[in-house]
């Protein structure tokens, strides 16, 4: 757990005179399943998109699976994988043709595409749906294979915006098993979310408020800090704070 | 190479599984040839005339005898009261009424003048124009069978022949046409859509993440929709050649080269559309007004461009059917070969690059 892949140094956003991610400083290590949390407009996405190569930091510093976000995207991008919040394979396709497309935009050979596919569809039971069409699946199946989906090149880090929004809360406990089980095989885990539940699920949580990260700890660690129960009462005794409403 | 090969199979797949799209696509240009083709003409045929016969002598006779022997009408011979005829138009039950005064052959033959009056329906004025022509050419032929020899010492006889399209059929003047109008049509909207949806969908944000360039992105887009475009192109020629008679007379390589050269230039304009629209019903209702509207009426192809005012005479300068009309009319009708249309040639290409250099500089690779 001494490796870092992600490492930020006042890292900061500014759309004209909007301060939309102020000076975010933290590491995230090898194989551990991080937290982002904040309110609606707090900065989360933009934060995550700056990571991601979507977006060039206003300045500061930050370093992506070991290179640099300002001068190699293109290598951060061959090395991580991205699930949005909205879903996003093509309904019109069938599921193994997702897959096979998004193992070929990462490079994977025809062997590989070919073993992946078996393994994912065996993974995620999927046999009698490997020839349907995306639209026809349920939403939690949908999110699960987008998921298995992002993560089918094994890339170093993989970030996860608002994956189980409108997911019910079996499946999300299923979506969770797949993200232990990527985790478990050392892939790190930079996931946001608004169910304040699933934030005991991260190793280390961070709270933004207003572009800034207030907090950042273990689940144990913020609750003995802010002498709360649950990470519910962290948040909100945070987020009362915030002068920025959610847009 | 493999990221490619993946991703224009994935767009083969879209559009093979957009079934209702595929239909339209191939549908629209047989539908429109063949009503171009069979229905919708300007040739004149079997128009319903009334002959109101109030001479009833030979020269009448001969003339309505000639009248009804042309295949442009179906004669109804009736004796009407102004008024009645006056009705009829109204009706619509008739186009033309010709009407024979009484004394029509003593008038011819012994004043050396008599008259013959030609009413007809101008609500339509190209239909009126063109079926008094037909009258009138009737009437003189009849007079010059009448005298040979005639008074007048000097006769002009104008030899009219009309080139590249004798019989003034409609079908090689449109055929060019649907050509453009369906080149534009499939791939302007086909790839402004297809790209949009991505937009629309969420997936464009995963694709911007993955390692591919957005360049790549763009080409595989555009491939399958030059593909069918190609094929539409060779279905709607074989239709214009094996079932409208209007055969291609110059090189059909350099056809073929001309309109891949019409449809870069619409994959670009599709994809600058798709730069600055973001939503599927936008980016259709762009390229139906930016292209479909231009198309059809600044082109040339229905309304000539020399009778227009000049502020549209040049705005028609930038429509890329414009010159893609002249180009195709040149080569399939004509029969000329490269060394005619270069000029036209390189107006289309110099938009061909504009419009990518312009629609590349626009797609951002990065959402903001």
């Amino acid at each position: 757990m001494n490796e870092i892949v992600i490492k930020t140094n006042k890292l900061t956003k500014r759309f004209g005179d909007f301060v939309a991610v102020d000076e975010i400083t933290f590491d995230v290590h090898k194989g551990e399943i991080f937290g982002f949390l904040g309110a609606n407009g707090a900065g989360k996405t933009t934060a995550m998109r700056m990571l991601c190569g979507l977006s060039i930091p206003t300045s500061g510093e930050a370093t992506v699976a070991g290179y640099d976000v300002f001068k190699q995207p293109e290598e951060i991008k061959k090395n991580i994988g991205y699930m949005s919040q909205k879903f996003s394979l093509y309904e019109d396709l069938t599921v193994k043709e997702n897959i096979e497309f998004y193992g070929g935009i990462y490079g994977l050979s025809n062997k590989e595409i070919k073993e992946k596919s078996t393994e994912l569809i065996d993974k995620l039971g999927l046999h009698n749906e490997a020839k349907k069409l995306v639209s026809s699946l349920p939403l939690g199946w949908k999110q699960k294979l987008s998921f298995s989906v992002a993560i089918v090149h094994t890339p170093k880090i993989v970030f996860l915006d608002e994956p189980t929004g409108g997911v019910d809360p079996s499946m999300r406990r299923q979506f969770w098993d797949l993200i232990y089980e990527g985790a478990d095989k050392g892939i790190t885990i930079f996931i946001t979310t608004h169910y304040l539940d699933e934030a005991e699920y991260c190793n280390r949580v961070s709270i933004m408020v207003d572009g800034k990260i207030e907090a950042l700890d273990s689940p144990a660690g913020l609750r003995q800090t802010y002498e709360a129960k649950t990470i519910d009462e962290v948040f909100y005794k945070l987020a009362r704070k915030a002068k920025r409403s959610a847009d | 190479m493999k990221q490619f090969l993946s991703f224009i199979k994935k767009e083969f797949a879209h559009v093979f599984r957009d079934r209702k799209t595929l239909i339209m696509l191939f549908g629209f240009p047989i539908v429109q040839i063949v009503l171009f083709g069979f229905a919708l003409t300007n040739e004149l045929k079997n128009a319903n005339i009334v002959v109101v016969d109030n001479a009833k002598d030979l020269a009448s006779q001969q003339i309505i005898d000639k009248l009804q022997g042309s295949k442009f009408f179906n004669v109804q011979k009736e004796i009407m009261t102004p008024s009645a005829i006056d009705a009829a138009f109204k009706e619509g039950k008739i186009k033309l009424a010709v009407v024979f005064p009484v004394n029509f052959n003593t008038d011819l033959l012994h004043l050396n003048k008599a008259s013959i009056q030609v009413i007809a329906d101008a609500s339509d004025p190209n239909t009126a124009q063109t079926l008094t022509n037909y009258v009138i050419s009737i009437v003189g032929d009849y007079q010059a069978q009448l005298s040979p020899t005639s008074q007048v010492p000097y006769t002009i006889q104008p030899e009219v022949r009309m080139l590249y399209n004798p019989d003034l059929k409609g079908a090689p003047n449109f055929v060019p046409g649907v050509m453009a109008m369906v080149l534009l049509l499939v791939c302007v909207m086909m790839t402004s859509v297809s790209i949009v949806r991505e937009k629309e969908m969420g997936t464009m944000e995963i694709l911007l993440v993955s390692p591919v360039k957005p360049l790549m992105v763009i080409v595989a887009k555009a491939i399958p929709y030059l593909v069918l475009s190609i094929v539409n192109l060779c279905v709607i020629l074989l239709l214009s050649v094996y079932a409208l008679d209007v055969p291609v007379k110059g090189s059909l390589i350099l056809l073929l080269g001309e309109s891949t050269l019409l449809i870069i230039t619409a994959l670009a304009l599709g994809l600058l559309i798709s730069t600055i629209t973001s939503s599927q019903q936008s980016a259709m209702f762009a390229s139906m007004l930016g292209m479909m509207l231009p198309t059809m009426l600044l082109s040339g192809y229905l309304f000539p461009i020399e009778n227009m005012p000049v502020v549209l005479q040049v705005i028609s300068n930038i429509v890329p059917a414009r010159w893609y009309y002249v180009i195709v009319k040149a080569i399939m009708l004509k029969g000329l070969g490269f060394s005619f249309i270069w000029k036209e040639t390189l107006i289309l290409a110099g938009m061909a690059v504009f419009f990518t250099a312009l629609s590349l500089r626009n797609f951002k690779i990065r959402l903001e």
